[in-house]
């Protein structure tokens, strides 16, 4: 994972509440073996037509949402499936954070793990980055805060350690083979 | 230890800490069972080649085969090849994988093999007191067993493979009491989908649910694990309904639980895990049974739910409901009820156990789906399919004009091909009705095994009540 301290990036809003994870990445894409490339399959089934040509009128295919590393999201964004081809698909076509004002279990805990930021803010700064599409917003890891294009800073809840692992780009797995010991001496009590 | 009363949630979590949650670190919390299929897990098993680790305990991992592999007798036994080559890919690096890091896989012509979901309980495998994970967020069914079970994403599999353990902040618990008696005709599925609906799809985002009073403790163990099924639906990180006696003459000689003296040794741990009096939920919800109807989905979450006699809601104003009625044809006001059905499908994690298929075959017995109409009926396990074929109720399907199938998760969400056409109305057994699921542009209502057959035979959505 690399590290992620700051982003600054215009937005692409998706204001729907409830975009579930077959939403994200339709489930007859998920019959791979790999994680790369299902960046073409994001939102598959919304972006493009019956014939695969892109929709003009949805948010990702509009020209003003090229480069764009920021989703802005309704509420319970990513529930349904636990499957992390959602936040690979979203970080395969250049995501690095979502905003929202609630995010699903699962489909948070999957984005964290791999570096997509989930952004949890009051309902009345999710309304105004709804009502302006396109701003250009910075969010900034350490200090839990995200900067709107007014000069207000908000703040998002992010628990300590995965704080800890954006900012030194480290994964959880390296923590739980360092405590092979203590997991050794809990399966001999158990 | 304290001796503050405590739930069953929290029991079974204290049971497994490795090491406790502090404000700085999440809790390393002990798994004891590991269910992997083959659409989750090749990616985690990259991972462990990478960075050249084994899994840790073998033993305590089972694989199977569900998610994209054929229902069609002939490319499960009968040496036809998968007809969507990355499936069979899938399959084949499930085989390689399983084969070089030792763990066991219930292959996809063993005889054991099934969803992963059913297979779990049918074995015995999944007890009270356990922390169960899979790649899967269904894994909530185990819940009915008095486990701590619920699903995790591909990296996580990557961790309990090579650790046996997952860092995991503790969630709220639930309370949700249903008290009462369900009304004949009305299910545990009609249970839960009323549910879903009363707490939304986001009620019990972050909690843990923990199903309780007499509707429940009156419920067999298929039906419980219909309900914690879909605690998913609701949000929730799992679903757990207190095991009792019901749960011990369920798991009494299956092949996997306990025996002899290891067996009394459980019960008596099995019997301290239900919630103490007074223990303390975070949130609690009252359901009254007797109040439910057979209840359909008409949307495109599963909290889109109306009594089958209902009408669809208008929401003035709301764009995202407008557009969910627009990708279903429907329009507020009209009732749900004679909406032409286009495919009914049986099966799922949700609803595809034996006492589903019963009770479906005991309303198609004699009677013949509507003309035009397809109906698949895919059993959870292949141990579920013999028991159907042994009562004789796959004749019952067959002779309904049914196709009987074997178990896998099919029509669920359509990565074996089994889907629903685009505009087509199916209604289904299963957990899901978002946009897509079972095909591009399908149209999913979801329902009862009883509803989806008296759907069946009529051709429209059917109110099962009106042929029992």
């Amino acid at each position: 994972m690399h590290a992620f301290t700051h982003l600054t990036s215009r937005t692409v809003v998706l204001a729907d509440a409830n975009i579930d994870t077959d939403r994200i990445i339709p489930a007859r894409f998920l019959t791979t073996t790999t994680r790369d490339g299902l960046g073409k399959q994001l939102f598959a089934d919304w972006r493009y037509d019956a014939n695969g040509a892109p929709r003009a009128d949805f948010a990702l295919n509009q020209p003003t949402a090229a480069g764009c590393q920021v989703l802005v999201a309704g509420r319970n964004f990513g529930c349904g499936s636990s499957r992390e081809h959602a936040p690979w698909a979203l970080m395969d076509h250049g995501f690095r954070a979502v905003i929202s004002t609630e995010i699903a279990d699962i489909f948070r805990s999957n984005a964290l793990k791999n570096g997509l930021l989930p952004v949890l803010v009051p309902e009345a700064v999710s309304a105004w980055l709804m009502q302006h599409p396109g701003v250009e917003v910075t969010l900034d890891v350490a200090a839990r805060t995200l900067a709107l294009p007014d000069g207000r800073q908000v703040s998002f809840p992010l628990e300590a350690f995965a704080q800890h692992c954006l900012l030194e780009g480290v994964d959880e797995l390296g923590y739980l083979l360092a405590r092979a010991a203590q997991i050794e001496a809990y399966e001999r009590r158990a | 230890m304290s001796a503050a009363p405590q739930t069953l949630f929290d029991k079974v979590w204290q049971q497994h800490e490795v090491s406790a949650e502090s404000a700085s670190a999440p809790a390393v919390l002990y798994i004891d069972l590991h269910l992997i299929h083959e659409v989750t897990s090749p990616q985690a098993f990259s991972v462990l080649r990478q960075r050249g680790l084994k899994v840790h305990r073998p033993e305590r991992t089972l694989a199977t085969m569900d998610h994209s592999t054929p229902t069609h007798s002939a490319q499960v036994f009968g040496g036809a090849p998968i007809a969507i080559d990355s499936a069979a890919r899938q399959v084949a690096a499930l085989e390689k994988n399983c084969a070089e890091f030792g763990v066991e896989l219930l292959a996809l012509r063993h005889a054991q093999r099934g969803i992963v979901h059913v297979i779990g309980p049918e074995l015995g495998l999944s007890q009270p007191g356990q922390t169960i994970v899979c790649g899967d967020s269904h894994t909530s069914t185990h819940g009915a067993l008095g486990a701590l079970a619920f699903g995790i994403g591909t990296t996580e599999v990557g961790h309990v493979l090579a650790t046996q353990c997952l860092l995991q902040r503790k969630p709220k618990a639930f309370a949700l009491n249903v008290e009462g008696a369900l009304a004949p005709g009305v299910t545990a599925k009609d249970l839960i989908l009323a549910i879903v609906g009363t707490i939304g799809v986001d009620g019990g985002t972050g909690h843990v649910l923990e199903y309780r009073g007499m509707t429940i403790r009156a419920l067999d163990m298929e039906e419980r694990m219909t309900v914690c099924n879909m605690s998913i639906e609701a949000g929730a990180r799992a679903g757990m309904i207190a095991p009792d006696e019901t749960t011990y003459a369920y798991l009494a000689g299956r092949p996997r639980a306990p025996q002899g003296a290891a067996w009394e040794r459980a019960l008596s741990a099995w019997r301290a895990l239900p919630s103490d009096a007074g223990a303390h939920f975070e949130r609690t919800v009252d359901i009254e049974a007797a109040a439910i109807e057979p209840m359909i989905t008409y949307g495109t979450n599963p909290g889109m739910v109306i009594p089958i006699g209902g009408q669809i809601p208008a929401r003035p104003g709301d764009a995202a409901f407008a557009r969910a009625l627009t990708y279903m044809g429907l329009t507020p006001g009209q009732p749900i009820k004679d909406q032409k059905v286009n495919v009914v499908f049986l099966g799922s994690c949700t609803n595809a156990r034996l006492s589903d298929l019963r009770q479906a075959a005991a309303l198609l017995r004699g009677r013949h789906i509507a003309r035009g109409l397809k109906m698949l009926v895919v059993p959870g396990s292949q141990q579920v399919k013999r028991e159907a074929e042994t009562e004789g109720l796959d004749r019952v399907f067959l002779e309904a004009g049914a196709e009987w199938r074997e178990s896998g998760c099919s029509m669920c969400l359509g990565m074996n091909g089994d889907l629903v056409a685009r505009g087509e109305y199916a209604v289904s057994t299963s957990n899901r009705n978002f946009e897509g699921r079972q095909g591009a542009g399908a149209r999913t209502l979801l329902a009862s095994p009883l509803t989806a057959a008296a759907s069946a035979v009529t051709g429209r959505v059917t109110d099962p009540r009106e042929l029992m």
